[in-house]
């Protein structure tokens, strides 16, 4: 039994359900699309944070958390990258109502905001490498290396993209597929405040505490 | 510092026969492939019609046809370990010593897991899923072009080491301290990891795109308790491909940092921890288990209710045996080492879970059985290779549950019955499982069906030899022969792996006849031909358009009103008669432009994964850099979308209306 069919014509009620609604639009599919992205990334986080739970007393007779970790400098590096997220929202609100002058300002200071994190990030790393805590060390300080390098690695991967994105600004305006990629960098780099949160809890407050 | 990094002529082995026998075998095919394509000119039409398509039909074919090529690589290795083991008993050493051997076995488990199963089960998602869907892409044409040559990239890497240096030695998962610098210095697990890895993000992107394409691409009306099992079981399997594959990422990453610069993760200096490894790996590797085997599970609903002429005998027991399935496998990582130490509790644990998966997998095989029962059941391949799979899988299930039980397990860890188990439900659900996905799908892809009496055949042999080869494996594991062993003293243990090696003869046959189908069928496409688009009276909306679908899938948005939402306006259409359809308007169709992306971002992969592997650090930066810029590239690009105009689809539904009358 061989029919051709036009399967479209099919008689039917009106469609109910908005999971009956047919395809999405664009936009909701491309930030959903980077939502399923970020989660994927923030399971990647939790391989290694749940590697550094395990690691963290494994010092190999090397330093420890409380000796390593200055809290001043990651006080700083936290109010950075918080305030950060506050004007990529600004730039968001710029960017919807197409306004250049704000979105590039948003931007820039999103930028700076998280270069000084990176540099200060830098600065931590290199003094701890100075004294011998290098994450060849102990598996501890490679734990430690590896989960706030990673978190870092993304905070730089995040500038170049926003650096990217603000030359597309400038060549193609505010088209529909240049909003949706600040759509996703703003997702990107909030979602980097939750993994740092983490990161603050978990290695930071809670190494000089213990 | 060498220019080359550790790359010299040492690194190929020219003293060793069988390897460069296998590599110029290699090698000749290559050339001949190319040679061929060139002399037919066809460089253009391959460009621009495949290596550079982002239509998830083609890429689906492509992800299929690099899975068959790397099977052919993994079983090549079956059959050596097979003949070596056979042979290699008291005073006799076989052929294969044991670094060589080594280097085969865990190219086999990688190449066949990752390498031949998940292209194959990947290919026919992205084939048959936005058909089924009734949409005209996937979510993220471009980004699918990418992960599918991100996967064969990984599939290169795995064969230039056959050529260039050597494959790990360390089996397929590469348990450190094993695998660490100190114990594997060669470059073996290098080209693991880096493979792995490359694979591995390849597959990750095509895991969010598929999320993507079946939570926010489906045809209106198609909520989701109108969705085609196989889009239910899709996915549940790239639901578990963006929870799980992340995880082998971080952990190859960490192996990759403990033998590029020291760290110490799983090393035994510096407090490294060894069984960190050995969780993290399973917390990826038991999910992706499932994420093969699912699929397949939907392959064969859609086979069985397709030949049946019924629908699926419970549906949404069916779903939700999916999605407790989906969520369970999360649970059960730690039953690959119980015998690790941890506690009774925790052994306990684990060991129900593992049992528990029993129930929904037992439920499903129950609604095949009862949706054959009752119909007009056609004994096409696919239904041949789905009634294999039922009483195969059930055997290996049980085994299965029985290493479930830890104390059980204490006995048999690590022994040949394990390996027999893995290979029960592996190629009894798996590569059954594709083959019939294979069979069933191939005349929607091609416009042809496959021939019936060698696909027959090849069913046969697979299915006897399968059992030949791995019965024996069950004994031999309870008379206490553990795996991988290049040689052994125990003589009676020979006569098994001699039955073993025989068995693994009669698969090869059916190897053959799959060849020989394939060849055969293509000789004979226009008495096979499929004119009419539904060869086997099928339910789901893929069968609703022409075989081969155009490029844009479906010249109207199709419409859904409940399950099976072909067969009901097939039903519909003979219960009205209604006339042939008036003229309609054709609308033109906005379609994803081809973008070489996918091909250059690959090449650039391939570039990293060498120079790393090597040391050559200048090429790894000149490798990333390539990449970066490919991707800038096209993130430039002005148009990357196409008009069809209407006048177009119009023409195409007109000649497919015309094959179809005629």
């Amino acid at each position: 039994m061989n029919i051709a069919v036009a399967i479209d014509q099919i008689p039917q009620e009106a469609l109910p359900s908005a999971s009956e609604a047919g395809p999405a639009p664009k936009r909701i599919v491309v930030a959903f699309g980077f939502w399923i992205f970020l989660l994927s990334d923030i399971v990647m986080f939790a391989a290694l944070f749940a590697s550094y739970a395990v690691l963290v007393r494994s010092t190999a007779g090397g330093p420890t958390g409380a000796q390593l970790f200055n809290q001043t400098t990651v006080a700083i590096e936290t109010a950075c990258l918080l305030f950060s997220s506050y004007t990529c929202g600004l730039m968001s609100l710029a960017v919807n109502s197409r306004r250049y002058l704000r979105t590039y300002l948003g931007a820039l200071i999103t930028f700076a905001l998280g270069a000084i994190f990176l540099g200060l990030e830098i600065r931590e790393f290199l003094s701890m490498i100075a004294i011998g805590a290098a994450p060849q060390r102990s598996a501890f300080l490679s734990a430690f290396f590896t989960l706030v390098g990673c978190h870092g690695l993304h905070v730089a991967l995040g500038l170049i993209w926003l650096t990217v994105m603000m030359v597309q600004v400038a060549v193609f305006g505010f088209a529909a597929r240049v909003q949706h990629r600040l759509l996703c960098f703003s997702l990107f780099w909030h979602a980097l405040d939750i993994v740092w949160v983490g990161v603050l809890t978990v290695v930071y407050l809670m190494g000089v505490s213990s | 510092m060498n220019f080359l990094g550790k790359l010299d002529w040492n690194a190929i082995p020219l003293h060793e026969p069988i390897i460069m026998g296998a590599t110029g075998f290699m090698v000749l095919v290559v050339l001949v492939v190319l040679g061929f394509v060139t002399v037919k000119g066809a460089w253009p039409y391959l460009w621009r019609e495949w290596l550079t398509s982002v239509d998830h039909k083609r890429i689906g074919a492509m992800y299929c046809i690099l899975a068959l090529v790397m099977m052919l690589r993994g079983f090549s290795d079956a059959i050596m370990i097979r003949s070596q083991q056979a042979l290699a008993a008291g005073g006799a050493q076989g052929y294969l010593p044991p670094e060589h051997f080594n280097q085969i076995f865990s190219a086999h488990g990688t190449i066949m897991i990752l390498f031949m199963a998940m292209p194959f089960v990947v290919g026919l998602m992205n084939f048959a899923v936005p058909l089924q869907l009734g949409v005209r892409d996937v979510a993220f044409p471009t980004l699918n072009s990418v992960s599918f040559w991100l996967t064969a990239s990984g599939a290169l890497l795995v064969n230039i080491s056959l050529a260039v240096g050597e494959f790990s030695k360390a089996t397929w998962w590469g348990y450190p301290p094993l695998s660490e610098m100190q114990y594997s210095p060669g470059v073996g697990v290098d080209y693991y990891l880096w493979s792995l890895q490359i694979s591995g993000i390849g597959t990750l992107l095509a895991g969010i795109n598929f999320v993507t394409t079946i939570l926010k691409l489906r045809a209106p009306g198609m909520s989701y308790m109108r969705m085609p099992v196989f889009c239910w079981t899709a996915l549940a399997a790239n639901l578990l491909i963006v929870a799980a594959f992340p995880v082998l990422t971080a952990t190859l990453a960490m192996l990759a940092l403990d033998r590029y610069l020291g760290f110490h993760f799983f090393s035994l200096e510096g407090q490294g921890n060894q069984m960190l490894y050995s969780n993290l790996f399973w917390v990826w590797g038991h999910p992706e288990v499932y994420i093969l085997i699912l699929p397949a599970f939907g392959v064969f609903s859609e086979v069985m209710a397709t030949f049946s002429g019924k629908p699926l005998f419970g549906y949404r027991s069916m779903v939700a045996a999916t999605m407790t399935i989906c969520v369970l496998s999360f649970l059960v990582w730690l039953h690959h080492f119980f015998t690790m130490g941890a506690s009774a509790n925790v052994n306990g644990f684990f060991g129900v879970m593992s049992m528990i998966i029993a129930l929904p997998t037992g439920a499903k095989v129950f609604n095949w059985l009862f949706t054959m029962y009752g119909g007009r059941v056609r004994f096409s391949v696919p239904v041949l290779w789905s009634i294999g799979f039922i009483v195969t899988f059930v055997i290996g299930g049980m085994t299965g549950v029985l290493m479930a039980v830890p104390p059980a397990d204490f006995q048999l860890h690590n022994s040949v019955f394990l390996v027999a188990h893995f290979h029960n439900v592996a190629i009894g659900g798996v590569v059954f499982g594709v083959m019939a996905g294979y069979n069933y799908w191939f005349p929607k892809a091609f416009g042809f069906k496959l021939d019936e009496r060698w696909g027959r055949a090849s069913f046969w042999c697979w299915f006897v030899g399968f059992y030949v080869a791995f019965m024996p494996l069950y004994v031999l594991g309870l008379m206490g022969m553990t795996r991988r062993m290049q040689h052994y003293d125990n003589l009676s243990w020979q006569p098994w792996l001699i039955a073993a090696a025989f068995g693994t003869a009669i698969i090869l046959v059916g190897v053959v006849c799959q060849i020989v189908q394939l060849v055969v069928s293509i000789r004979h496409r226009e008495e096979l031909r499929d004119v009419t688009g539904d060869p086997w009276n099928a339910r789901t909306l893929e069968w609703a358009t022409a075989s081969p679908p155009p490029a844009w899938n479906f010249a109207f948005q199709p419409k859904v009103a409940g399950l099976d939402a072909f067969w009901s306006s097939k039903s519909h259409a003979q219960a009205t008669r209604e006339e042939p359809a008036p003229p309609r308007n054709y609308e033109p169709v906005e379609m994803p432009k081809n973008s070489a992306t996918g091909f250059v971002t690959a090449f650039f992969a391939v570039v990293i994964g060498f120079a790393l592997i090597w040391h050559i650090w200048w090429l790894a930066g000149v490798g990333m850099f390539g990449a970066f810029v490919t991707l800038l590239a096209f993130s430039f690009r002005r148009h990357n979308e196409i008009e069809v105009p209407a006048e177009e689809i119009a023409r195409f539904v007109r000649a497919h209306q015309a094959g179809v009358a005629a």
